[in-house]
C-alpha cells in the first residue's frame, strides 16, 4: 500500500490481470518488498498474532453460529448441544472462548508495546487511533459475545453493563430500555446481541485494513524510535518479518492450545455453566478478566455517573495519547523517567485487574482509587510533564548504527 | 537499575500493604475442599469406566428423584470416553424410562425411552421443582460439575495453568458431599429447612445428606462407603458435564507435538533468513 | 568454496521445504472439524435409529404416513385389486423395470413400504391419485402404481424402498 509497486508478473495471463487490477502489485509491495526496520523486536510480531486471532475468531465464530440458537429458552441448551453433539463442536467452542481471551492478551501486549516505543507519535497518530477504534469495537465484540451463552454470568454482566447507561442524566432509562427491547435483559437483547455479535467482527477487519494501510504510509516504527534513513536499515517485509511473525505465531499457538487443550474453562467463571436466571443474581459478578482494570475504575468512584465518565473516559483517553505525550524523543528506550513510570503504570493496570475481582469494600476500595488516581495521572500530568522536564538520553544516529553499535 | 529496584520496592510495599486484608478476607470463608486424586486430572487424564458405572448407579438410584440430567441423552453413556456401556445395555436402560410424548391423535402418553431421547427430569417445571423442595429448586446436574468451584487464590491460581489443575468443581462437590455434620457448632444459628455443610458456603444448605454408607450396592464388590460413593458419583458428574474430556486430552497432546516441532523448524528457518542481515 | 556454498543451499533448501511440508500438513489437519462439523451430529445420528411401526391398525386399502431420518415413509396396505394391478404389467413398458416381487417382501404382498420422495425433484407424492391409482406428484405430474413405480412423467426411478424387515407379521422395522 505504499509507493509504486514494481512488481510485474511472469506469467500472460496475470499480466493481463495486472493492468486491469493491480492487486498482485499491492499484496506485493504491502507484504513482500514493504520495508520494514531491520531492528524489530519479538514485541512487533504481535501486529501479525493478532490478525491471526481475529482470522481464528471469525472463523470459529461463523462454524459456532450454524449450530447455536438465539433464543433465551435454547441459547443454553444449544451451546451444550454444541460441546456434546456436534462433531468437534466442544473444540470450535473451546477455541472461540479462550481465542477471545488470547486476543486481548495480545492486543494488550501490542498497546503496551506502542506506549512504551511511542508508536503513537507524529506521524502515526491515526494508525494509533484507528488502534483505539479496533479496541473498542473489540470490547463491545467479546462483551456481546460472552452473553450469547445465557448463562447466569451472561446474563448478570449484560443487566450490568446495559445499565451503566443509565448513569446518563435524564435520557439514561430511555436509552437502557431501548438497549433491552424490553422491561429488563431478554429475549430482544439476546436476539440483537446476536446479530451485532456477528456483525462486529466484520466492522473491526474493516478497520484493521484501515489500520494496516496507515501502518504502511507512515512505516513502521521500532525500538529506536528513528525512522529509518536509508536502505541499509531495513529489510524487505518477506521473507525476513512474514519468518519471525511466523515463529512468534506458532510460539503463541502453544499457549493458546495449552488453554484450549488443557484447562478450556480456567478464564471462565463456573457460575456461566448455570442457565441464566432472572430471578437469582449470583452471590458475586465479575467480568472477564480482560474487562477487570476498567470494572474496578467504575467501582472505585463511589458516584454512579462519574464512575460510569471514568470507566470510558480510561479507555478514550488513549486517543489522546498523541497529544498528551510532550516529549521530542520517540522511543522510551532513551527516556530514563518516562521508562520508571511507564512500568509503574504497567504494574497499576495489572493492580486494577486484581482489583477488578475483588470484592468492593475495605482496602480494596482504597487501592483501587489510588491506582484509577495514578492511571489518569499518567497520562493527564505525568506525560505532559515529563516531555518538558525530562533530560534523555541522547539517540544514535541511525538504526543500522544502534544494532552495530550493540553488537560492537 | 534504578527503576527496576524502584519497581520492587513498589511491588514489596504493596504486597505488605495488601496481605493483612487478604489474610482477613479468608478467615470468614468455608474450608478449602481437600485435592482429591482423580484419574481424569491431568494431561493424559482419562476417565475409569468402572468408576463411571458406579456413579451412574448412584445417580439413578439416589440422585435421580430430585435432580435434573437434561441435557444429556441417555445413549451417550455408550460414548467413546464415557462410563463404557454397551449399545444393546443403553437401549434396554432407556427402555426403563417413561418418556412423554404424544400418539397420532394428538393425546398426551408416556412411551418406552429410546437412546436418543434425553434423561427425563424429576420434577414438570422449575417451579414444581422448587415448590416441593422447600422453595429452592435442585439444579440440574447435567454441567454441575463445571459450574461449581473454590476460589484457588493467589499465586495458587497461577500454578494451576502449569499443572493443569480443573478439578476445582469435583473436589468441591466431593468434599460438600462429605461436609455434613449431624449437628451445627454452639453458636451457630441454623434456619428452619436448612443443613450445616462445613464445606458449603455459608454452611447452610438445603439438601439433607444425600448419601450414607450401605445405600447402594454396587454390582462390581466395590465398598457400600460414602467415601466410595462420594468420589464415584463426583467422577460421573465431571463426565456429565465434561464428555468429551478424554478426545479433548488426547487431541491436545497431539496437537501440542505439532506446534512444537512447527515452532523449532520455523525457529531454525528464521534463523537461516536473518544469519544474512545479522 | 563453490561445494561449501552448494552444501549450504540444500540444506537451506530442505529447511524451507519441510518448515512449509509441516505448516501446509498443519493447515490441513485444522480443516477436519472445521468440515466435519457440518456433518450429522450424535443427537441426529441417534434420532435415526430404527423405529417400528405397527401395521395391525392400518385398513386394507389404506396408505399411512410416517417418517424416519426426517422422510416421509408410505406404507400402503394393498388390496386385492390393486396387488393384481401391480403383478400384472408388461415389465418392458416400465421407465425403470422391477417385478411386483421385488417391491415387497416374500409372503407380505399386501404390504408396500417405500420412501416417499418422488426421485424427480423431492417432492412428496400424493396417495391414491393419478392414472395408476399409486401416487401423483403434484409437482411436475409424475405418476406412480401400486407398486410406487414410476409409470409417466419426468420421475426417472421408482420411489426407493427403505431398509425394513417384518418383525412378526404385524409389526415392521424400518432401518
Amino acid at each position: 500500500m505504499s509507493g509504486n509497486s514494481t512488481y510485474q508478473p511472469q506469467n500472460a495471463v496475470l499480466q493481463w490481470f495486472e493492468k486491469r487490477l493491480p492487486i498482485g502489485g499491492l499484496i506485493h509491495s504491502s507484504f513482500v518488498a514493504y520495508p520494514t526496520p531491520r531492528n524489530l523486536n519479538y514485541w512487533w510480531t504481535f501486529g501479525g498474532i493478532l490478525s491471526m486471532m481475529l482470522g481464528i475468531q471469525i472463523i470459529t465464530g461463523i462454524v459456532l453460529a450454524m449450530h447455536y440458537t438465539p433464543h433465551v429458552d435454547l441459547a443454553f441448551k444449544s451451546v451444550e448441544a454444541i460441546m456434546r453433539d456436534v462433531n468437534y463442536g466442544w473444540l470450535l467452542r473451546y477455541l472461540h472462548a479462550n481465542g477471545a481471551a488470547m486476543f486481548f492478551l495480545a492486543v494488550y501486549i501490542h498497546m503496551f508495546r506502542g506506549i512504551y516505543y511511542g508508536s503513537y507519535k507524529e506521524p502515526r497518530e491515526v494508525l494509533w487511533i484507528l488502534g483505539v477504534i479496533i479496541y473498542l469495537l473489540m470490547m463491545a465484540t467479546g462483551f456481546m459475545g460472552y452473553v450469547l451463552v445465557w448463562g447466569q454470568m451472561s446474563f448478570w454482566a449484560a443487566t450490568v453493563i446495559t445499565n451503566l447507561f443509565s448513569a446518563i442524566p435524564g435520557v439514561g432509562d430511555t436509552i437502557v430500555a431501548w438497549l433491552w427491547g424490553g422491561y429488563a435483559v431478554g429475549n430482544p437483547t439476546l436476539n440483537r446481541f446476536y446479530s451485532l455479535h456477528y456483525l462486529l467482527p466484520f466492522v473491526i477487519a474493516g478497520v484493521v485494513i484501515l489500520h494496516v494501510w496507515a501502518l504502511h504510509v507512515s512505516g513502521q516504527n521500532n525500538p529506536t524510535g528513528i525512522e529509518p534513513k536509508s536502505e541499509k536499515d531495513t529489510v524487505p517485509f518477506t521473507p525476513y518479518a512474514t519468518v519471525k511473525d511466523g515463529f512468534f505465531m506458532a510460539c503463541f499457538l502453544i499457549l493458546y492450545c495449552w488453554f484450549v487443550f488443557y484447562v478450556p474453562n480456567f478464564l471462565g467463571h463456573p457460575d456461566n455453566y448455570i442457565p441464566a436466571n432472572p430471578a437469582v443474581t449470583p452471590a458475586e459478578i465479575v467480568p472477564e478478566w480482560y474487562y477487570l482494570p476498567f470494572y474496578a475504575i467504575l467501582r472505585s468512584i463511589p458516584d454512579k455517573l462519574m464512575g460510569v465518565v471514568a470507566l470510558f473516559g480510561s479507555i478514550l483517553i488513549l486517543a489522546f495519547l498523541p497529544w498528551l505525550d510532550t516529549s521530542r524523543v520517540r522511543s522510551g528506550r532513551y527516556r530514563p523517567l518516562f521508562k520508571q513510570f511507564f512500568w509503574l503504570w504497567v504494574i497499576v493496570c495489572v493492580g486494577l485487574g486484581w482489583l477488578g475481582s475483588k470484592p468492593p469494600e475495605g482496602i480494596y476500595v482504597i487501592l483501587s482509587r489510588l491506582f484509577t488516581l495514578y492511571y489518569f495521572g499518567f497520562f493527564i500530568v505525568i506525560l505532559p510533564l515529563l516531555g518538558i522536564f525530562e533530560k534523555t538520553k541522547p539517540l544514535p544516529n541511525s538504526i543500522s548504527e544502534s544494532v552495530l553499535g550493540a553488537k560492537a | 537499575m534504578t527503576n527496576k529496584r524502584t519497581i520492587i520496592a513498589l511491588t514489596l510495599a504493596f504486597a505488605a500493604f495488601a496481605a493483612p486484608a487478604l489474610a482477613q478476607e479468608h478467615s470468614h470463608e468455608a474450608p478449602t475442599p481437600p485435592a482429591v486424586k482423580w484419574s481424569f486430572a491431568g494431561p493424559f487424564g482419562k476417565f475409569d469406566e468402572g468408576q463411571l458405572q458406579r456413579g451412574f448407579k448412584i445417580y439413578k438410584e439416589v440422585c435421580s428423584s430430585c435432580h435434573a440430567l437434561s441435557l444429556l441423552s441417555i445413549g451417550s453413556l455408550a460414548d467413546a470416553g464415557g462410563p463404557g456401556f454397551s449399545e444393546a445395555q443403553v437401549a434396554a436402560l432407556a427402555a426403563e424410562y417413561k418418556i412423554k410424548d404424544i400418539d397420532d391423535k394428538g393425546e398426551a402418553i408416556e412411551r418406552a425411552g429410546r437412546p436418543a431421547d434425553h434423561f427425563p427430569s424429576p420434577f414438570a417445571n422449575d417451579a414444581a421443582a422448587a415448590a416441593a423442595n422447600g422453595g429452592v429448586a435442585p439444579p440440574d446436574m447435567s454441567t454441575l460439575a463445571k459450574a461449581r468451584g473454590y476460589m484457588r487464590g493467589f499465586p495458587t491460581f497461577v500454578f494451576d495453568i502449569f499443572t493443569q489443575y480443573q478439578e476445582a468443581g469435583p473436589d468441591y462437590i466431593h468434599a460438600v458431599l462429605n461436609g455434613y455434620k449431624d449437628a451445627a457448632p454452639a453458636g451457630f444459628i441454623m434456619p428452619p429447612g436448612g443443613n450445616y455443610n462445613e464445606y458449603f458456603p455459608g454452611h447452610v444448605i438445603a439438601m439433607p445428606k444425600p448419601l450414607s454408607d450401605g445405600q447402594v450396592t454396587f454390582d462390581d464388590g466395590a465398598p457400600a462407603t460414602l467415601a466410595q460413593y462420594s468420589k464415584d458419583v463426583t467422577a460421573f458428574l465431571m463426565w456429565a458435564a465434561e464428555p468429551k474430556l478424554v478426545q479433548r486430552k488426547r487431541t491436545g497432546f497431539q496437537v501440542m507435538i505439532f506446534l512444537i516441532v512447527l515452532s523449532g523448524l520455523l525457529y531454525f528457518t528464521k534463523k537461516k533468513v536473518w544469519s544474512a542481515v545479522h | 568454496m563453490t561445494t561449501v556454498s552448494s552444501a549450504e543451499h540444500t540444506r537451506r533448501d530442505f529447511l524451507y521445504i519441510a518448515t512449509g511440508a509441516v505448516g501446509a500438513v498443519g493447515g490441513a489437519a485444522a480443516l477436519v472439524p472445521l468440515i466435519a462439523q457440518m456433518n450429522p451430529d450424535a443427537s441426529t445420528i441417534a434420532a435415526g435409529a430404527p423405529i417400528e411401526v405397527d401395521l395391525a391398525p392400518i385398513a386394507d386399502g389404506q396408505i399411512i404416513k410416517v417418517f424416519w431420518r426426517s422422510k416421509p415413509i408410505f406404507i400402503s396396505h394393498r388390496s386385492k385389486k390393486e396387488i393384481d394391478a401391480a403383478k400384472n404389467v408388461q415389465l418392458a413398458t416400465l421407465p425403470d423395470p422391477e417385478p411386483d416381487s421385488a417391491r415387497v417382501k416374500a409372503g407380505h404382498d399386501q404390504w408396500l413400504v417405500v420412501i416417499g420422495i418422488c426421485t424427480h425433484l423431492g417432492c412428496i407424492p400424493l396417495a391414491h391419485q393419478g392414472e395408476f391409482d399409486g401416487w401423483f406428484c403434484p409437482c411436475h405430474g409424475s405418476q406412480y402404481d401400486t407398486a410406487g413405480r414410476i409409470r409417466k412423467g419426468p420421475a426417472p426411478k421408482n420411489l426407493p424402498l427403505p431398509p425394513y424387515k417384518f418383525v412378526s407379521d404385524t409389526k415392521i422395522q424400518i432401518g
